[in-house]
């Protein structure tokens, strides 16, 4: 991405009427423009000005983790974020579920022909606001455009890398019999929010979407000392898919208790409505953290402090269980199973 | 009152609970039949046999829409999907069902068909009103609850002119199934379905009302308790049940009074009867051909028919072999006993109807209560 090129356009970028253009992906003066004075104009800094193929990134101390993540969600705007705040949120959350810290983002767009550049440009600075918010900076990227009808709007395509420090090792297969379950906030707030947003689901809810960087939670809960063993943000499938996961890589059981859950109320009147079940929803600004049985209440207080970690709950523990099944004590005092969601609940969530 | 979480109350469920355990007698065994899927899910969810004593047990009875279509309906809908091009509306849980050759509408979706999931019948309405160049059609299916909103939108487009919609109706009727399970040569005569009484429909009671019930109860002399959808309303239908049994008294009963009426919705009988008239005979899944128990648009509504417009003929197929889901139905078998249970048949890739909705026994059981199939075995 380079701005360096002498500008061979006279006019600047109509950000208020003009569209999406094939021209403006293929690889001439027009797309050059674009990245100028929309992307790099946003989400500049001194190392995506390199300007060449790749982009040589400093020596630094720590293991590599790398995560990648394509957004494809609709509606683009939402209420609570857009696609392009979400396209830094979940890769961000997931380097940090590793325990990493991230620095770097990559950022791969598929726009489509038609497309209105003030909504590009409403992205892209929801994007930039959203890395400058998690202490990352875009390092590359790349714009394709596809033919009207051959796209929806804007795909985008994330990469982010980060640093672990030494000694650190968390991961879905270490949870152990024993460990407790906690989570840092309301479920469902995201897949509601979008559903609400659906032109055949169309409802009135006060609902917003969490989205939000999880890695100053993280942080935080990292420098309490207490020992963690996984952390994960339950998005696609929820809490639900989640933990189902954890259980299978770790070999064990989780026990849940539905009381201690937190759910709002206007998130669990919709889901009522739409016959869907709050821990099967897509959540983007939460995590679940399993830590050393003695080690929960440090941890719920060091969440607590953080903004994003006020309604911080012990949902429950890690049995032992060769089934590796998660199972729940229900508010009405029964138990059964919390499987993974079968089929698609919604598609384009994320 | 929110009416959100008021019925699932834990210390209300364990009063219940003491209360039924109170009242059973030690001496005989209660198996009660929830005839809708709704029951299912809401017992399965909130873990409601958790809070029965054991001679108390629930038999799930055939109330799934999902679950009792059978396959050639299934197959007419794919039909008129990929062959007539049209623009087929359908309600969620129908899209995984499986149909001939290994099918779905899902599949029929990945091959091209305009498959679209709509949340209620007006949206089908929309899209026609959008695309008056495509022929729309809504695969009406479910029991007395979804007619009449079917029944409104049959209307609505009359009213309209909307030329090119139409509905391709699978609506059930709730007192023939029930009939039919009670007509069954496993609970009339060999007893191999011991059935004490019946939890009655939740939302299908407030379109019909509670006295369809009463021929049940005095011919059968089965009790039936109108029960809510909520654990709480469950509950306290059992202990209604329970109460009925050890009296000896066969009633009608209505736990959900806050809804159900004796008379129903008259405007809506009154609606379902101007639009439609009697299925001759109607095949289930699980119960096979049932005379009287279906719906079919009346000849002065014919040309918002679907199977009219389109000249679709009914063609029955046989389920798989070893699929129980008609014996799971008629409440003759539980899921556990079906061969394919857990093992080829799963959520993920049902091969029989009640694996595929959430109201369906075999989904619910293997969602929500399979850990106690493996505790019986530890």
């Amino acid at each position: 991405m380079s701005a360096a090129v002498k500008p061979g356009y006279a006019r600047p970028l109509d950000l208020k009427h003009g569209l999406v253009e094939l021209r403006h992906g293929g690889g001439g003066r027009a797309m050059v423009q674009l990245i100028g004075e929309l992307f790099a104009r946003h989400l500049g800094n001194p190392l995506l000005a390199q300007g060449n193929d790749g982009t040589l990134l400093p020596p630094q101390g720590g293991r590599l983790v790398v995560s990648t993540d394509s957004h494809v969600v609709s509606p683009l705007f939402f209420p609570g974020g857009d696609i392009g705040c979400l396209s830094v949120h979940g890769t961000v959350n997931d380097v940090a579920m590793m325990g990493a810290s991230p620095s770097y983002l990559t950022a791969g767009f598929v726009l489509e022909e038609g497309f209105p550049l003030a909504d590009l440009a409403r992205i892209v600075q929801s994007m930039a606001e959203a890395a400058r918010q998690a202490g990352v900076a875009l390092v590359a990227g790349d714009t394709k455009v596809v033919e009207q009808g051959k796209g929806d709007g804007v795909f985008i395509t994330t990469t982010g890398i980060g640093y672990l420090p030494d000694g650190l090792q968390l991961g879905g297969d270490q949870a152990r019999p024993g460990d407790l379950v906690v989570l840092s906030g309301t479920l469902g707030d995201h897949g509601v929010a979008i559903m609400s947003q659906r032109e055949n689901l169309a409802f009135d809810a006060p609902i917003r979407s969490d989205t939000a960087p999880l890695n100053g939670l993280t942080a935080a809960m990292l420098a309490s000392g207490a020992r963690l063993r996984v952390m994960r943000d339950p998005t696609r499938g929820g809490l639900a898919a989640t933990l189902n996961e954890i259980a299978h890589q770790s070999g064990v059981g989780i026990h849940l208790q539905e009381a201690a859950i937190p759910v709002r109320p206007e998130v669990e009147a919709a889901c009522e409505l739409l016959g869907l079940d709050p821990l099967n929803i897509a959540n983007e600004g939460k995590l679940i953290a399993i830590c050393h049985p003695e080690d929960g209440e440090r941890l719920l207080e060091a969440m607590r402090t953080h903004p994003l970690g006020q309604a911080a709950a012990l949902i429950g523990q890690v049995v032992e269980d060769p089934n590796g099944f998660v199972q729940m004590k229900t508010r009405f005092g029964g138990r059964r199973m919390v499987d993974w969601l079968s089929g698609e609940q919604l598609p384009r969530i994320c | 009152m929110r009416y959100v979480d008021e019925f699932r109350d834990g210390e209300l469920a364990g009063g219940l609970a003491a209360a039924i355990a109170r009242e059973v007698r030690d001496d005989r065994r209660y198996n009660f039949m929830e005839f809708c899927g709704g029951h299912t899910h809401a017992i399965s969810r909130y873990g409601v046999p958790d809070l029965l004593p054991p001679n108390v047990r629930m038999i799930h009875g055939p109330g799934c829409p999902v679950c009792v279509l059978p396959i050639g309906r299934i197959d007419l809908a794919i039909r008129v999907a990929l062959e007539e091009r049209v623009i087929l509306c359908t309600y969620a849980d129908t899209l995984r069902i499986p149909a001939s050759r290994g099918l779905s509408l899902m599949g029929a979706k990945a091959r091209g068909g305009d498959i679209r999931m709509v949340y209620a019948v007006t949206d089908a309405l929309r899209i026609a009103r959008e695309n008056p160049d495509r022929e729309v059609v809504f695969f009406a299916i479910g029991f007395e609850t979804t007619t009449p909103p079917t029944a409104v939108a049959i209307r609505q487009a009359r009213a309209e002119g909307l030329g090119n919609f139409s509905v391709l109706c699978c609506h059930v009727l709730t007192p023939s199934a029930i009939m039919n399970i009670l007509e069954s040569p496993q609970v009339r005569d060999l007893g191999t379905v011991p059935l004490d009484g019946f939890i009655g429909p939740a939302h299908v009671s407030t379109v019909i009302g509670s006295r369809p019930y009463e021929f049940f109860a005095e011919e059968y002399r089965k009790p039936v308790v109108i029960a809510g959808f909520e654990p709480l309303d469950v509950m306290q239908a059992i202990r209604m049940l329970v109460r009925q049994v050890n009296e000896g008294r066969a009633e009608v009963e209505n736990e959900f009074t806050r809804a159900v009426t004796p008379e129903g919705n008259r405007k809506a009988q009154d609606l379902v009867s101007e639009v439609f008239e009697l299925r001759r005979s109607f095949e289930w899944r699980g119960l096979g051909e049932v005379p009287y128990s279906a719906l079919k648009i009346r000849a002065r509504y014919g040309d918002l028919d679907a199977e009219r417009r389109f000249d679709l003929r009914y063609h029955p197929v046989p389920d798989n072999k070893a699929c129980e889901c008609g014996a799971i139905l008629r409440g003759v078998k539980q899921p556990t006993d079906c061969k394919l249970f857990g093992t080829v048949c799963t959520p993920e890739t049902p091969m029989g109807s009640c694996m595929v909705s959430s109201e369906g026994a075999c989904a619910a059981h293997y969602s929500y209560g399979r850990h106690k199939d493996l505790e019986v075995l530890a």
